[in-house]
């Protein structure tokens, strides 16, 4: 059955540039068919957006669980699924099974395992996952240490046009590290690790990618000296790209106060220097892509002492809002906000989403970007509810989502 | 010559300085001397006085905790600190039964909090917890009824080791009842990035005044430890100068080889403890250590066995002392004390 058009109006547009425009949108055959001052034709469906954004659903770079409820709580129409899983994606077959798994309402990319297993020494069957689904590939949760397979897994990724996604810590120096090296690590007596680290890893994929003309992009960059590097490389043009979790820009070590669990992260949470550096590099644009980095995570590996339990946060539905206190702060406008949650992500996966423009997904979310709510760690949609944000009273909301022209309820 | 013990009774008791009643500890638990203030700790120590005496006669056996079960918890291995937990229950009365992760289900599999569960279901009134994991012991507290000690849990605290070495220092300078450590400069050297020890030791040394220099090579040396109020030394000859006390830790080889340290010998070399370097220190400056030694490698069996400037075996007994306080002080308000009222939210 082909759905009826939709055309939404009374809402501000969210469009790749500029402020939020007062206009209208035509959904026609899950596609964007106009916008603009356009009227709703005879026959479709009509929505009123009653001032609201009408803005692109969110494309979550870096997901390691496919939590559908959580995903549309949080406007998230589609994420790109880390290879993470057990097993892990680095079979055609299983790379094919999760590009479906979220069909029709919510599109999983998945990222395909860089090597078998994970385990940072063979070259997995990146074409063939490539051809199965596979919008990029990525190393996991942990850097390939080993230099000369890095090197060509990218020479390997630039032939086959894939972006590749990597986690930037250095094993040597972090070791079993589970905080970063500090007083607040000092205090708990935490195995920890500089976070230098993290720059030594970037440092060296960076020339890599020089090397090799791969596009590298780092799921997360969480400290100053890396982040340098990065803007550095991006002014000589190389293709580097970096993403970041709201955790890092919103939270600091000082969380692990209690030994926290749910405040245990990977790459760990940094000094609050580096949250300003953060924060900063967002705005200058040196950081491409917001992403929840999405990990539900039950009281069997959470509630365990702190360098036991397993890392990671529950975040798809404090993705938007809290991205959205960078536009209340007046570091980012909202057009860049949605480039960095929407538009960036899709690019880097390929996909014609994430934006606002005739004939791209009509993959939509209508937004209240000053509704008030409070995360409340046992009332998520998530399949867990491991955030740190607990408590914590935020803007913004998501009211209503289409994928692919058809509203999902 | 051995330094007199001043718990005599011609040394009245200053408990009118502390709070009365419950309010003078008002914790459920000791996870870590980071949750004490000075009064609290100074309130410990003048309560362990009167158990180094009692220890010293051939009767040893106090009635205080009698009827009440007190579980040792031990998921990781401990022969001195476990020794000492179960001698203290015993003289206090209590029942004491030990758990050794060894033999428990922990190995089949049971995760931390079911084996917390059913020790706290098996009504326990005092649950005295060693474990690997920093934290692992806030944890545990967090889901039993009954008040919880931390007997070491990783790398982060191990508050009655700190407390026996603070008694012990304040016996062996002849300090009364209520003293603090003010002006003392002691230095603890050894692997301070591992040391639950010297976390415990740095927080109750400096909050009882002392001035406290840690000494190490760079890779034993946690990130910004400055922040805890301590002077950071590499150099051991210059830690020592102007030391009144001298804490050598254990060197863990286990966790070394080439990795920390080139070997035990050039470890030796640079922060072994010989009687040479001793007398860089202070004249009359003392020695101590947690236990278990490596002799001949952080510290000299000549020091050691120093018979008056080595305080090792006096910690060993202060051990049993403090630990008996303790218990004695966290079990009053379910022996119902007078004064000693049942803790309101928030505290902990």
């Amino acid at each position: 059955m082909i759905p009826r058009p939709i055309t939404i109006t009374g809402g501000r547009l969210v469009l790749a540039e500029g402020a939020p425009v007062a206009a209208a949108i035509r959904l026609v055959g899950g596609r964007i068919a106009a916008l603009g001052p356009i009227v709703p034709e005879p026959g479709d469906t009509v929505v009123d957006a009653r001032g609201q954004l009408i803005a692109p659903g969110l494309v979550d770079l870096g997901v390691f669980a496919v939590d559908k409820p959580a995903f549309h709580f949080g406007g998230i129409t589609r994420a790109a699924l880390m290879p993470d899983q057990g097993p892990p994606l680095d079979h055609p077959a299983r790379v094919r099974f999760a590009a479906l798994s979220g069909k029709p309402d919510m599109w999983i990319h998945p990222l395909a395992a860089a090597t078998r297993g994970l385990n940072g020494v063979e070259l997995a069957e990146l074409a063939l996952m490539r051809d199965a689904g596979a919008r990029a590939v990525a190393t996991g949760r942990r850097w390939i240490d080993d230099s000369g397979v890095m090197a060509r897994l990218l020479s390997y990724c630039a032939m086959l046009g894939l972006v590749v996604v990597t986690h930037a810590e250095d094993a040597g120096m972090a070791g079993q590290a589970v905080a970063t090296a500090g007083e607040m690590a000092t205090r708990l007596g935490l195995p920890s690790a500089p976070a230098e680290a993290e720059a030594l890893a970037v440092g060296r994929d960076i020339a890599l990618a020089e090397m090799t003309g791969a596009h590298v992009h780092f799921r997360q960059v969480t400290t100053a000296r890396a982040l340098d590097l990065v803007r550095a490389a991006k002014r000589r043009g190389l293709r580097v790209t970096a993403g970041v979790t709201p955790a890092h820009f919103m939270l600091s070590d000082l969380e692990l106060a209690n030994f926290r669990t749910f405040s245990r992260m990977s790459p760990p949470l940094r000094q609050d220097a580096d949250r300003r550096a953060v924060v900063d590099a967002i705005a200058d644009g040196t950081i491409d892509v917001i992403a929840s980095g999405h990990d539900p995570r039950g009281p069997e590996d959470k509630r365990l002492p702190f360098a036991d339990a397993e890392p990671g946060m529950a975040g798809a539905e404090t993705l938007l809002p809290l991205t959205l206190t960078l536009v209340r702060d007046g570091r980012i406008d909202l057009a860049r906000a949605f480039d960095l949650v929407a538009g960036a992500p899709a690019r880097l996966l390929g996909v014609e989403a994430g934006v606002l423009r005739v004939g791209a997904e009509a993959d939509i979310a209508l937004i209240d970007p000053e509704r008030p709510w409070v995360v409340s760690s046992d009332k998520m949609a998530a399949s867990a509810g491991n955030t740190p944000f607990d408590r914590r009273p935020v803007e913004g909301r998501v009211t209503a989502l289409f994928k692919g022209g058809t509203r999902i309820d | 010559m051995q330094p007199s013990i001043p718990t005599s009774p011609q040394i009245a008791p200053t408990l009118r300085e502390y709070p009365a009643g419950g309010l003078a500890f008002p914790h459920r638990d000791l996870t870590g001397i980071g949750q004490l203030a000075r009064h609290e700790i100074l309130y410990l120590l003048d309560e362990a006085e009167q158990w180094v005496e009692l220890n010293r006669q051939s009767q040893k056996r106090a009635g205080l905790l009698s009827g009440l079960t007190i579980i040792n918890a031990f998921f990781e291995n401990s022969t001195r600190t476990l020794l000492s937990f179960e001698i203290a229950g015993k003289r206090l009365g209590a029942d004491v039964v030990n758990m050794h992760a060894a033999t428990s289900s922990v190995k089949k599999g049971e995760t931390l909090i079911d084996t917390a569960m059913t020790l706290n279901a098996m009504r326990a009134d005092a649950i005295v917890i060693r474990h690997a994991s920093s934290g692992a012991v806030r944890l545990i507290a967090g889901k039993v009824d009954c008040p919880v000690l931390n007997a070491g849990d990783g790398q982060h605290e191990h508050p009655t080791q700190a407390l026996l070495d603070a008694l012990t220092i304040r016996h062996a300078l002849n300090l009364s009842r209520g003293s603090d450590l003010n002006g003392l400069n002691v230095t603890i050297c050894g692997d301070i990035l591992h040391s639950r020890v010297a976390r415990s030791n740095i927080l109750a040394l400096t909050a009882l005044g002392a001035n406290v220099r840690v000494c190490a090579p760079p890779a034993l040396m946690p990130a910004e430890i400055e922040a805890m109020g301590v002077q950071v030394f590499h150099d051991f000859d210059a830690a020592l100068k102007g030391a009144n006390i001298i804490m050598m830790l254990r060197l863990q080889q286990e966790r070394m080889q080439g990795q920390f340290i080139p070997s035990p010998r050039e470890y030796r070399h640079l922060y072994g403890l010989t009687l040479e370097r001793l007398a860089r220190a202070e004249p009359d400056a003392l020695v101590m250590h947690p236990g278990p030694m490596n002799r001949g490698i952080e510290i000299d069996s000549q020091v050691a066995d120093h018979p008056t400037r080595s305080l090792i075996t006096h910690q060993v007994e202060r051990g049993v002392a403090i630990r008996m306080a303790c218990l004695d002080v966290l079990t009053r308000r379910a022996r119902a004390l007078p004064g000693w009222d049942a803790l309101t939210g928030g505290a902990a």
